[in-house]
């Protein structure tokens, strides 16, 4: 084998074993949902196998379905915005702090430490009846019976914005980070107020770090299902909690199968879209 | 034929000329992915016999097993219980269905509904009754319904039963209003974001049963029935799915009057709470086992059922755990403090009891389990 042959086939030697993972565990497992999609449930709960196209008809045409699925987009942007308007100033005094940016990242890297979960069931401690704020405005006789905080939307979307913010600061800062700063200097020497600096100079060129902490932030709330559990209300379900209730509670792996095939194909159209106008690239670039 | 014979015997064909070195290279690799692909499995297989899996629904009721009966257990035969949990009986079940024969092998199952399930999937394994003395003890009307279901044999022991009564606050409900109300305080609109209720579509509908004065094993009008799911649907604050969740609703006055298992509400009166605890007419009455799955070594399974129905472990666990153990009390002297649990009854009969109809029930349960999970989220 000639060298440059060997060379030719290096990249693909080092890149194997990763494509293997992915085949493994990415494509196989996605291949057996595909397949699954098309079987059917029997009253036992068996699974009746074959090319039925029941589960997509009904994932397709019900509009408990549809509505589930909007109200979970919904959810899903709302925290993105949020993230985006809380992250965006948070990123931006790390990027341009001296001297202790090493203890803010780290500071910024802390939750991920504790469990999801646990950082999650913790606001019923701080918004619960008998939950810290409660009990304060209680104590300083602000009211008389606790505020009920807890259990609806605002709270969801209050888990989710505190599960993905970390999320959305690093993208943003990684962009902010990389910005030359001779460049808002030239802006500011040339006449321009720091307000049109920030948004002719700095806000464009961070757009990519936003546009990728915000996709990221929206197909992973897209996707949850523990929020909505522990801090939602009796109508607060979203999508991925349909896919669970379809594969656990009633056994329905083929409907449950198709409705998280239907979940893949709206977050996939949303990842083809931001292709399309912003570039993979600009994600990577976001990435770091 | 071994592994060493085999690869002798290609590598001799090999060395023969018979297969060319890629083939031969091939045949290697492959053996050696097939190898590290099954191993897991088989180590899983190999160490079964070490080994017994246990499942069952957390919390106390995994305290009182760990302390009263498996670490005894481990202690005296050597053979270790690995501990899991889950959250309800559909949801073991899919974790069931996706595993390997073995890999599970006893699970605390809830009701002859489940045990029903799970024989009709073809999970459910002969018990050999030789192997399991201990099981004179038990009340006899509970072996009873699940040998119906499995044409006379067993594949399970029976091991405690609860209810799944009215657990509410006394600081805002009185005793006397419980009794007048029953069922129905679930539906108070006065309670209105301080009412809960267990997710399971079962106790729904049973309820709602009780609610509209209709048979909980054989209702007529389900349309009133699920007018009952909604309107207690509108005035809950949350549906809880599992029993520390349920204890920390109460505990925390989050909600005022909720649904809730016996043993639960019992631990909560131990810790202190004012929760007052009523089973309505034809409540939700419930019975335990210990079953064992397809595919389970089944001597050291059978020896740990005996072990845990042996008295002094039965008593210990039920006083651990809340619930009357499956032992008959006119064959076995319970002690002191089993007589005060929730749902005790002294005769061993346990006539004043409905239990769930598995034949109803798991008849149903297709259409409205998913019915229920539209109403649930505001359909």
């Amino acid at each position: 084998m000639t060298v440059e042959a060997r060379e030719a086939r290096q990249p693909y030697l080092l890149l194997s074993p990763a494509m293997v993972a992915v085949m493994l565990l990415l494509l196989v497992p996605l291949a057996f949902i595909v397949v699954y999609s098309f079987w059917l449930r029997t009253a036992t709960g068996a699974d009746q196998a074959g090319f039925f196209l029941d589960n997509w008809r009904e994932a397709l045409s019900d509009a408990f379905y549809r509505d589930i699925l909007l109200n979970t987009l919904k959810i899903a942007a709302i925290t993105t915005l949020v993230c985006a308007v809380m992250g965006y100033p948070a990123a931006y005094v790390i990027a341009r702090s001296r001297g202790n940016k090493a203890v803010l990242l780290l500071l910024l890297m802390l939750p991920f430490w504790i469990s999801y979960i646990i950082r999650t069931m913790s606001w019923i401690n701080i918004l619960g009846a008998s939950g810290a704020i409660n009990s304060a405005l209680m104590w300083l006789g602000i009211t008389d019976a606790p505020i009920q905080m807890l259990y609806n939307e605002a709270s969801v979307i209050l888990g989710l914005v505190h599960f993905l913010l970390p999320f959305m600061i690093l993208n943003i800062y990684v962009s902010l980070d990389g910005i030359d700063t001779t460049l808002e200097d030239a802006a500011c020497s040339l006449g321009a107020t720091r307000w049109r600096t920030f948004l002719e100079v700095t806000l464009p060129l961070s757009l990519p770090g936003l546009a990728a902490g915000g996709l990221l932030a929206f197909v992973l709330g897209a996707g949850t299902y523990i929020t909505p559990i522990v801090l939602g209300g009796p109508t607060d379900a979203m999508f991925a909690n349909l896919v669970f209730e379809a594969i656990i509670t009633q056994l329905n792996w083929p409907l449950g199968s198709a409705l998280s095939l239907m979940l893949l194909a709206v977050l996939g159209a949303l990842v083809l879209l931001y292709n399309h106008f912003l570039g993979m690239g600009q994600l990577m670039k976001g990435l770091g | 034929m071994d592994n060493t014979k085999r690869y002798e015997r290609l590598r001799e064909r090999y060395m023969n000329g018979g297969i060319d070195r890629r083939s031969f290279l091939g045949l290697i690799g492959a053996a050696g992915l097939a190898y590290g692909v099954q191993t897991p499995f088989a180590r899983g297989a190999l160490a079964a016999a070490e080994q017994v899996r246990f499942d069952g629904w957390g919390g106390v009721v995994s305290e009182a097993f760990r302390k009263h009966a498996f670490d005894p257990y481990t202690e005296k035969t050597g053979i270790t219980v690995v501990d899991g949990t889950f959250g309800g009986g559909d949801e073991y079940l899919s974790r069931v269905k996706a595993s390997q024969p073995g890999e599970y092998n006893i699970a605390h199952l809830s009701g002859v509904f489940d045990y029903a399930r799970y024989h009709n999937l073809g999970l459910s394994s002969t018990l050999n009754e030789d192997n399991i003395p201990n099981l004179k003890y038990v009340i006899p009307k509970l072996t009873d319904v699940f040998r119906k279901v499995t044409g006379g044999t067993l594949s399970c022991v029976p091991y405690d039963y609860g209810t799944t009564g009215i657990a509410y606050n006394r600081k805002h409900i009185s005793d006397e209003e419980m009794k007048e109300k029953g069922a129905n305080i679930l539906l108070d609109e006065r309670f209105k974001g301080k009412i809960a209720g267990w997710s399971d579509w079962r106790t729904r509908i049973w309820y709602a049963s009780l609610q509209t004065g209709q048979d909980p094993n054989g209702a007529t009008d389900m349309d009133a029935i699920w007018e009952a799911v909604r309107t207690h649907r509108d005035l809950l604050l949350k549906y809880w799915s599992s029993g520390a969740e349920l204890m920390s609703l109460l505990a925390e006055e989050e909600i005022y009057v909720t649904e809730a298992w016996s043993g639960r509400v019992y631990a909560l009166q131990e810790q202190g709470h004012d929760i007052g605890y009523m089973d309505p007419p034809n409540g939700f009455g419930w019975q335990e086992c210990l079953f064992v799955m397809k595919g389970s070594p089944m001597e050291p399974c059978e020896e740990l059922l005996n072990f845990m129905l042996a008295p002094e472990t039965s008593i210990a666990v039920a006083e651990g755990q809340n619930y009357p153990p499956a032992l008959d009390p006119t064959k076995v002297d319970l002690g002191k403090k089993i007589p005060t649990l929730p749902a005790f009854d002294p005769t061993g009969k346990l006539d004043g009891l409905t239990f769930a109809d598995p034949a109803y029930w798991n008849g149903n349960e297709q259409e409205w389990s998913k019915l229920f999970g539209r109403i649930q989220k505001g359909y």
